[in-house]
């Protein structure tokens, strides 16, 4: 009978059809994972002459000098770190300020025209970041911001030298002003699947707007608010062409945010042209695979942070 | 009669839609009122405009009067959020805050406008929970999140939370329509018990609900409240055919 041999017929092809899609995804997804592996493993077989020669000390040592050939990255890693940190210290408040605003306090028309205005902030290149950082605010820092902080807050070794306008608080500034945006369009997604249920939870047991905030929109969108900021960091560290342009350029470590300093991508670009020997070029694929784990071990604990923000209240949070 | 609650010509507006029209009703004080109806016939939007719900909604109109203990709750200068501390509400689908333990969600709305110590909190999470006979289940694991609850628990934690508040009012808008039989049961004893300290307003859309809970049913058709009385005497004497087309489920 027909009728009988039909179903089976029709369940076989739904089979294959899974077997091939199935089997494509994976294809798809496992070639990912295969260029990141590939990927890294060139990159260690490229440093390998330096890592060679300088061992764990390329980590620690301060010196670069391709002249005498003698390479360590440990300015470039302070650099980055340093500066990704402070930025993003700056950038998360501003952030989800601007994406609670955006979501929760503003009327709707002039919450969804600011989150369009800073998302198209996301939208200008770099470099123009750095032109504008070079020619606009980096002779501002050196007239009116620096000389304000040396005045008042000199004091602190944060704030002692000279003004010199390119600096790391130029940096971490330009990272600020580019990782804002950034991080305020996930915080305001994440704003925004937090539910009506739990808004009207709070609001009805007599919460204020901001004590709804506080208790229901907050705490149900932390864990996606953390990511926003994770991401950031993933951007800011690699961030490489405006940094460049106002940093200064000097492989020091100095606990004044006035001093220039480097980054490790900047020093990436500024140099493997001009890298001609081959210890040099295998430093500079060093530096980046350097920073291919710092971004690496930041991911990973700041997933472990968030692993213990949303285990919450099991997790002992009091 | 003693009213806690008193309607006048309510109407509410969300842009074109004329969800309640004209709307009087009176509410007793430490009684059950069930407001019941089809779908779509306003007595959500009737129950919210009672702690100023609308409020969070741009578009939404609300016109007439709702007095509480004699003071309109729309008059100017009243502080919507002082309404809602005196009048509470209990959500269709368990609404606990999942980043809070079992302890924090019951204390959640009181620590907004008191301050408690250790003792005078563990006090009033222990008599809340009591109160909405959750004790017993919970007392061992009050640290752990709110989440780990069953449904029917989760909306007795949402009870206790809301009375932990000290209201005077409760609106209950289809506490039990998201749980199972069981849980409904307990639902509904916790009903007959808290309104002995409380008046309570519960819209339903069941009606076998609305008859074992309430001392007095409204029914609603179409924004319009129908008719209203005491329970008994709707759902055996309704005055009007609508009320008893309905009642007798012959449409809705």
């Amino acid at each position: 009978m027909p009728e009988e041999q039909s179903p089976s017929w029709k369940l076989e092809k739904g089979i294959k059809g899974d077997f091939v899609f199935k089997g494509l995804t994976a294809l798809f997804a496992f070639s990912i994972l295969a260029i990141l592996l590939l990927m890294v493993a060139e990159m260690v077989l490229a440093s390998l002459p330096a890592i060679r020669k300088f061992g764990w000390s390329f980590i620690f040592d301060r010196q670069w000098d391709a002249v005498q050939e003698s390479f360590g990255a440990l300015a470039y890693i302070w650099g980055s770190v340093v500066s990704s940190i402070l930025a993003l210290l700056l950038a998360a408040p501003l952030s989800i300020g601007t994406a609670l605003f955006v979501t929760e306090i503003a009327p709707k028309r002039i919450g969804s025209a600011i989150a369009a205005l800073v998302e198209l902030l996301a939208a200008i290149p770099s470099v123009i970041y750095g032109l504008w950082g070079i020619l606009v605010m980096a002779p501002w820092l050196q007239r009116t911001v620096e000389p304000f902080l040396i005045k008042h807050f000199g004091f602190l070794p944060f704030f002692q030298g000279a003004p010199y306008g390119v600096s790391m608080l130029a940096a971490i500034f330009i990272m600020t002003i580019m990782v804002v945006p950034i991080i305020t369009s996930i915080a305001k997604e994440v704003l925004l699947a937090v539910p009506q249920s739990q808004k009207e939870a709070a609001i009805a047991l007599g919460a204020t707007r901001w004590e709804m905030l506080r208790i229901a929109v907050l705490p149900y969108g932390k864990s996606g608010i953390m990511g926003a900021v994770i991401l950031g960091f993933g951007r800011v560290i690699g961030e490489t062409m405006a940094v460049t342009m106002v940093i200064g350029n000097t492989p020091q470590i100095s606990l004044s945010l006035l001093n220039p300093a480097y980054t490790m991508p900047s020093v990436i670009a500024n140099e493997f042209a001009e890298a001609s020997s081959k210890l040099h070029s295998a430093a500079l694929m060093e530096i980046g695979l350097i920073l291919l784990v710092v971004t690496l071990i930041i991911n990973i604990l700041a997933r472990f942070l968030l692993w213990g923000v949303s285990r919450g209240p099991a997790g002992g949070i009091k | 009669m003693n009213n806690k609650v008193t309607v006048e010509n309510l109407n509410v507006h969300f842009g074109a839609t004329h969800a309640v029209r004209d709307v009087s009703i009176d509410i007793p004080a430490n009684s059950v009122t069930a407001i019941i109806g089809p779908s779509g016939c306003g007595k959500s939007t009737m129950l919210r405009a009672i702690n100023r719900m609308h409020d969070l909604v741009p578009q939404a109109r609300v016109a007439g009067k709702i007095l509480l203990d004699g003071d309109d709750i729309y008059a100017k200068g009243t502080d919507p959020v002082a309404i809602r501390r005196r009048v509470g509400m209990v959500f269709q689908k368990p609404n606990p805050f999942p980043a809070m333990s079992i302890y924090d969600n019951v204390i959640a709305g009181y620590k907004l406008n008191g301050r408690l110590n250790k003792d005078e909190a563990d006090e009033l999470v222990e008599s809340s929970l009591r109160r909405v006979a959750l004790w017993d289940e919970v007392q061992d694991r009050l640290k752990r999140s709110a989440m780990e609850l069953s449904g029917g628990q989760q909306q007795r934690l949402c009870i206790a939370r809301t009375i932990a508040v000290k209201p005077e009012v409760i609106l209950m808008d289809e506490p039990a329509s998201a749980l199972d039989p069981l849980s409904t049961l307990k639902i509904e004893e916790l009903i007959e018990e808290l309104k002995e300290r409380y008046t309570i307003i519960i819209v339903t859309h069941n009606m076998q609900q609305a008859a074992r809970v309430s001392d007095y049913t409204a029914f609603f058709y179409l924004g319009e409240l129908i008719e209203w009385g005491g329970t008994k005497r709707i759902f055996t004497t309704p005055d009007k055919k609508q009320t008893e087309d309905y009642i007798t489920g012959r449409f809705g």
